[in-house]
């Protein structure tokens, strides 16, 4: 069996989910066990396409839950070849427990997810629910802000992830609609480009490996388990980020695009910052740059990397700005949001003065306005010239009703 | 194509080279032990294996140390079935591509589960195993109980029989409800071959797990697995209530060839009463109450229809 190389023009007009599809297209991935959710269908469905039309070959299992596509990758992957998915919210929910499988299993699958809210009430759009799930989960997670970086990241993820010394799963998020729907320009690889790039899958601990037969998925107890979990944890925080520049400087030099661990905009004198991920990133950095012809000297800090959570670099890029805002899209249910409390604790015992507040946007879908910005940059401000925090602690943006507010 | 390997007697049988090592934890008397061996011991091809959580699975692979000298796998309770469906799936991807390491063999892809993982929690990912086709065997280890979280009942608990969730008590005689015909559920996904084993059974047992690889497609397997502990009988018994369990009807041995054609493999010279089968078996004890009488005499009735269904099934040929 052999496939054809499909011609790309250097720029394509894709949305994220068929700019994902064409990065698995290109990987030449082995085995894609999958199962259809709004928004990240797409992604399937155009690998789908390219099997029907001959431009890849392997095998596409098209399961009966997301639980079982999870199950079915890691079975794959543990036979020994390159693996790929995707999903969103509910199906990202039911999957969770084979997330923390896959990774506690060690095995180098890549997930694209489409981020959208999780039910009730029931909702098909964006916000950060599900990527939040995932995030204690051992899994590597790296965040797409647009079309472009949800097909880069693609090549980034299996080179990081089946690495050797890493062997741990990675996450692709994109913001469901924003990113996944919209058509923008992409910038492409050429096939034998993008392929050469992952290289070709160098199985370790395969099951299709007759001659040294293996046990994957043992029972480990309180004599053992603490150890397994505590190595996970110490190849993320010490292993990942090496590897992932490693390969983000390999990726500059073959496309000439740059991605960080963190991405910063204007940061490099700002005294007001805001930290947030995904398309609301690129919202903040148009608003960051009229802000400063307003006369506030704004920035914005944007995460590349959720997990491992870039610690060391939060710090070093944050260290005099002197009012931060923090943007959750994901209910906090009961507490100040997650990123919120990452950056806080990122900050603690540092010398730092800077006023941080938090904010959560953008639930279910609801957009995130320039407006929004332009009035969190002016509080933000407000702040910095008061030398004290005038607003709640949290607040939310853009919600009808009484203004709700905590802390 | 693989060769069909050629077993002569017991004593051969029992000592092919074991995949499935004797060093692992399950019960003394577990029949699981007995049937996972024979099931492997069918062929002599590479196997590439799962267990779902269950007995099975954490007493033969507790870090660092593992009882299989093959390729195997366990993922979580619900999903051995797609975890081999997915190995499988990679099986057939390396080999189109020609990235295989020893391309000349020709695996066997098994999954083993109880019944609590396969007529419950699994069921699922089962029934999409079968209906996708993937060239897997599925192996019920059925203890008719979920043993190894200590005697809860499963949908293949049988009436009558005491669990610690259908305890038989001062009002109540335990599990009201008959077990789920999962032969028959999985038959109807038209899967090439679907059968019930016995593990004292062993020619039976080894005709038809070589039957099951030689078939392209799915193959389902239930494997009666008298449970010492959940059952509660003598450890060196299991053998004698296996041969009360097949010969009193309660586990007629059949095989349902391409979803329609249902032969029965093995017919008792001396039909036992299914009384013994009860009596041996302490879950049953308090059936033999005089106000719970009526229930064997029920059981009796319900095995009598049963195998006159399955010989009405035979002799239809559809």
């Amino acid at each position: 069996m052999a496939f054809d190389k499909m011609e790309l023009r250097d720029i394509e007009v894709w949305d994220g989910n068929f700019a994902a599809a064409q990065a698995l297209r290109q990987c030449q991935i082995d085995v894609v066990a999958a199962y259809p959710i709004t928004p990240s269908t797409p992604i399937v469905e155009g690998y789908a396409k390219f099997l029907a039309d001959g431009y890849v070959e392997g095998e596409f299992v098209m399961v009966e839950s997301e639980h079982a596509a999870m199950s079915g990758c890691i079975g794959a992957a543990a036979a020994g070849g390159r693996v790929a998915t995707a999903t969103s919210s509910q199906g990202f929910a039911l999957m969770v427990e084979t997330l923390y499988q896959a990774s506690g299993m060690r095995l180098p699958i890549v997930l694209n997810v489409v981020n959208r809210a999780l039910a009730a009430p029931l909702n098909v759009n964006g916000d950060h629910s599900d990527m939040y799930l995932g995030r204690d989960s051992g899994w590597i997670q790296l965040d797409a802000y647009c079309p472009q970086d949800a097909y880069d990241l693609n090549f980034i993820a299996f080179k990081v992830s089946e690495d050797h010394e890493v062997r741990l799963p990675c996450m692709v998020h994109q913001d469901g609609f924003m990113t996944s729907h919209t058509a923008q320009g992409v910038k492409t690889l050429t096939d034998d480009q993008g392929y050469g790039f992952v290289g070709e899958y160098k199985p370790m601990n395969d099951m299709l490996d007759f001659e040294h037969p293996v046990t994957h998925g043992v029972q480990t107890e309180e004599d053992w388990h603490f150890e397994h979990k505590a190595r996970q944890h110490n190849d993320l925080m010490t292993k990942v980020f090496p590897k992932i520049e490693a390969a983000f400087d390999a990726f500059e030099k073959l496309s000439g695009r740059k991605y960080n661990i963190v991405e910063k905009y204007d940061m490099d004198d700002a005294d007001v910052s805001v930290v947030c991920m995904g398309t609301s990133v690129e919202t903040a950095r148009e608003v960051a740059t009229e802000m400063r012809a307003k006369g506030i000297k704004a920035g914005v800090v944007g995460l590349r990397v959720i997990r491992p959570f870039p610690f060391m670099q939060i710090q070093e890029v944050l260290k005099d700005v002197k009012a931060i805002a923090v943007l959750d899209r994901s209910s906090p249910n009961g507490a100040p949001g997650m990123l919120f409390n990452e950056i806080a604790g990122c900050l603690f015992n540092t010398d730092t003065k800077a006023l941080l507040s938090g904010y959560v946007y953008g639930l279910g879908g609801r957009d995130l306005t320039k407006k929004h910005l332009v009035d969190l940059f002016t509080e933000l401000q407000a702040n910095v010239d008061a030398g004290k925090i005038l607003t709640p602690l949290q607040q939310f943006i853009g919600v009808r009703g009484p203004k709700l507010s905590f802390l | 194509m693989s060769e069909m390997k050629k077993i002569k007697n017991l004593k051969e049988f029992s000592t092919s080279a074991d995949r499935f090592e004797g060093a692992n934890l399950l019960c003394p008397g577990c029949a699981h032990s007995i049937i996972v061996r024979e099931v492997l011991n069918a062929t002599n091809d590479d196997l590439v294996l799962s267990a779902s959580t269950g007995c099975l699975e954490v007493c033969t692979a507790v870090y660092p140390y593992t009882s299989w000298d093959a390729s195997w796998i366990h993922i979580g309770f619900e999903n051995g079935s797609t975890a081999v469906a997915g190995a499988e799936a990679m099986y057939k991807a390396l080999k189109n591509k020609g990235r295989l390491k020893q391309p000349d063999r020709n695996p066997k892809f098994v999954s083993f589960a109880g019944d609590g993982a396969s007529y419950d929690i699994g069921f699922q990912w089962i029934s999409g195993c079968m209906e996708r086709g993937h060239n897997i065997m599925h192996v019920v280890l059925d203890n008719e109980v979920y043993a190894n979280t200590g005697g809860q009942r499963s949908s293949s608990t049988p009436i009558g029989s005491s669990a610690t969730t259908a305890p038989a008590g001062r009002v109540s005689y335990g599990e009201k409800r008959n077990k789920k015909d999962m032969v028959s559920i999985m038959a109807s996904h038209h899967i090439p071959y679907a059968a019930q084993v016995a593990p004292n059974k062993w020619k039976d047992m080894v005709k038809k797990i070589q039957h099951g690889f030689s078939v392209d497609g799915p193959v389902f397997i239930n494997a009666v697995s008298p449970c010492t502990t959940e059952w509660k009988f003598d450890p060196k018994d299991t053998m004698m209530i296996t041969d009360l369990a097949t010969d009193s009807l309660v586990f007629p041995l059949y095989e349902i060839i391409d979803g329609h054609e249902l032969n029965i493999t093995y017919r008792p010279k001396n039909v036992v009463p299914v009384e013994e089968y009860l009596a041996a078996q302490g879950r049953f004890k308090h059936l033999f109450k005089d106000e719970y009488k009526y229930l064997i005499k029920e059981w009796q009735e319900r095995v009598d229809a049963n195998w006159a269904y399955l010989n009405r099934r035979e002799e239809a040929r559809v």
